[in-house]
């Protein structure tokens, strides 16, 4: 299964529904890259609001596919971060630092405006 | 008194296996989500050790009752090459393959009891318990 990605103006929008296995993360990734170069986007939001548990691999992927957009000149907002998700992380060890984070996919869109200075 | 089963790890679909195996048992035993957030990743953490570095080997997860509290134990057995440095390998930050597959220091810190055996001989086995509070 691939995860859907949706073009919204010039932002890219993936909601993650489903517990993540290691193809589809990075087959993920690959589409995600692909996906900004064909339309131009300038920002990026995924929303992990489903998503219950983020181990190592999954951190890994997500944080590759943040610096890949980056480097492509889009900008990332990971929104919907569950408590759970958040506990597990920092104490695994994971803080995924200089990452754009926002509490819903709203907040996650008015902060990638804010980013991008329009 | 203990109720075990198995998965064996051999690719990363196991892993997946090796987790929700883990998270049904975890609900089951009446763990809140964080708690069953906290033993799915340190499963998937040890399945993707014993996925990386063994090649082979197996996860089981037992429940466990003691003194009328129950528990979920997690047994990560390999025959690999087994770990030359323990001390090592329980410090922050060590890695030999690049940021890949888990940290055993976050495995412990996710769980309340944390016990390694090692050696070249027989590979690695680890068992990390959490007891429901």
């Amino acid at each position: 299964m691939r995860i859907p990605i949706l073009k919204l103006y010039n932002c890219l929008l993936v909601s993650i529904q489903w517990e993540l296995d290691d193809q589809t993360a990075l087959q993920f990734q690959e589409d995600l890259l692909q996906k900004i170069h064909e339309t131009n986007a300038s920002g990026v939001v995924i929303d992990l609001t489903s998503i219950d548990f983020i181990d190592s691999f999954i951190a890994k992927v997500l944080g590759d596919v943040i610096d890949m957009s980056n480097l492509m000149g889009a900008k990332v907002v990971i929104t919907g971060i569950q408590p759970a998700v958040a506990i597990t992380l920092i104490e695994l060890g994971i803080g995924l630092n200089n990452v754009l984070t926002a509490i819903d996919l709203e907040k996650g869109l008015e902060k990638l405006q804010q980013e991008l200075g329009e | 008194m203990s109720i075990q089963s198995c998965v064996t790890i051999i690719n990363e679909w196991d892993i997946v296996a090796a987790r929700q195996l883990g998270r049904n048992v975890a609900k089951e035993l009446g763990f809140g989500t964080v708690d069953q957030a906290r033993i799915t990743t340190a499963i998937s953490e040890l399945a993707r050790n014993i996925y990386l570095y063994a090649g082979k080997g197996q996860i089981c997860i037992d429940k466990l009752y003691e003194g009328g509290k129950p528990g979920v134990r997690i047994n990560a057995i390999d025959n690999g090459p087994g770990i030359s440095d323990i001390r090592q390998v329980m410090e922050d930050g060590y890695s030999t393959s690049g940021g890949l597959g888990a940290g055993l220091p976050g495995v412990k810190r996710l769980m309340d009891q944390f016990v390694i055996e090692s050696n070249p001989e027989e590979g690695t086995q680890i068992t990390a318990t959490k007891w429901l509070r």
